[in-house]
């Protein structure tokens, strides 16, 4: 699990080579580049994990790349998960392939927006889940759903849930981060993916 | 007392997209000012951001917020070729609008607006939302963000050569991706951990 700091897993995953023109364009952003990759280490490969354990952090992350469908973060993320607990993986991304939707919905608060009011489902993982999952990464899961699908309808009562379900407040903190992050992390790769092939096809 | 949600029940969120300021009520305990060490201050980056909630409660865990700010920045403030500033932060406005981060649209349509000079344009997409006629260049911007913003995401080939055909060189069209991708993760971050409020006309 211990990556070289060196191997950017954004260029890793999208095969970049040095000097492609792929490469160039990411070096004109190098801050983001480097802030991008340390974002990664900082959520995934931290120096403390407080009482958000690394298996989970892998477990929330597979989950999270699975609902995006974006082949190359889900692949590596699955594949992280399951070097680490193999029953797990098998878990996490069943549980993702059941439960992927199509976001963002969610609702406004009631005034002029409501006509653009969204319904979609919110996900709670059923009790064979649990049973393997535990109610922290269970709680987790249920966060990351909402994150990725109806951010919108986030409020202090999910937040209570997780607390109840024994998150702290920066362990909270920690996992919507973490969430948040892999939405941008997998949205780079997915973009800068569709530009590179318009260059290999120009 | 750390471990409970904060609720803001005399507060009435906006209910429509603004130019306004407004500001950010968190629903978890921020890190409270005295207990700042030297780590979390160098996380903060700008030190005028220990008087915010949103990133006093982002504090608690620095890495990230640290690693979080440098990406942002290097994203939206490297002057270094590229889409100009409004247009970055045009993306940002319309990555809000979609995704309904009433508080990150504010700020970014705010952004836009001053860049740009386009303020009337500016609130046309706050008004009507995304698929409102901007003229075709930023139509194009617009229409980018949205299918970057989508889950699964839906940006393809055809958006690429939509910008490029109303001018964005590849540098640029790697900017609309990246500023359009990390607010997929502000806006989480913001509409999950909190909630907007008026600011009193004074």
């Amino acid at each position: 699990m211990n990556h070289p700091i060196e191997a950017d897993l954004i260029d890793r995953l999208l095969g970049i080579t040095p000097g492609s023109r792929l490469d160039q364009i990411r070096a004109a952003r190098p801050l983001a580049r480097e802030n991008s990759q340390k974002s990664y280490l900082a959520l995934l490969q931290p120096t403390g994990f407080g009482g958000f354990p690394a298996r989970e952090r892998w477990a929330v992350a597979a989950f999270v790349a699975s609902l995006h469908g974006e082949p190359a973060t889900a692949a590596f993320y699955a594949a992280e998960l399951c070097a680490c607990d193999p029953a797990l993986a098998d878990i996490v991304v069943r549980a993702a392939d059941r439960v992927a939707t199509q976001g963002p919905y969610g609702r406004y608060p009631a005034g002029p927006l409501s006509a653009e009011d969204a319904p979609g489902p919110t996900y709670r993982a059923g009790d064979d889940d649990r049973a393997g999952l535990g109610p922290h990464l269970a709680a987790g899961l249920a966060h990351a759903h909402l994150l990725i699908f109806h951010p919108r309808d986030a409020g202090p009562d999910a937040l209570h849930a997780r607390l109840e379900a024994g998150w702290s407040t920066t362990d909270i903190v920690t996992l919507s981060q973490l969430v948040a992050f892999l939405s941008f992390q997998i949205r780079v790769v997915a973009g800068l993916r569709e530009l590179a092939a318009t260059l290999q096809a120009a | 007392m750390t471990e409970a949600v904060l609720r803001h029940p005399e507060n009435t969120e906006p209910n429509r997209f603004t130019q306004a300021q407004l500001d950010w009520l968190p629903w978890l305990e921020p890190l409270p000012e005295a207990e700042l060490t030297g780590r979390h201050r160098q996380a903060l980056v700008d030190p005028a951001r220990a008087k915010s909630p949103y990133f006093m409660l982002l504090a608690r865990d620095p890495d990230i917020l640290e690693a979080r700010t440098r990406t942002d920045k290097d994203i939206f403030y490297n002057p270094q070729a590229g889409l100009p500033r409004a247009e970055r932060e045009l993306a940002a406005a319309a990555t809000s609008r979609f995704n309904g981060c009433i508080y990150c649209a504010s700020v970014h349509a705010r952004f836009a607006s001053t860049y740009s000079k386009r303020g009337e344009d500016v609130q046309r997409l706050l008004d009507g939302g995304t698929a409102v006629d901007l003229g075709e260049r930023w139509n194009a911007i617009v229409a980018a963000s949205v299918a970057l913003a989508v889950t699964p995401i839906a940006f393809g080939q055809a958006h690429v050569a939509r910008l490029k055909a109303v001018g964005l060189d590849d540098a640029a069209i790697a900017d609309v991706i990246q500023a359009a991708a990390f607010f997929n993760w502000a806006n989480r971050l913001m509409l999950s951990l909190g909630e907007p409020a008026a600011r009193d006309e004074a």
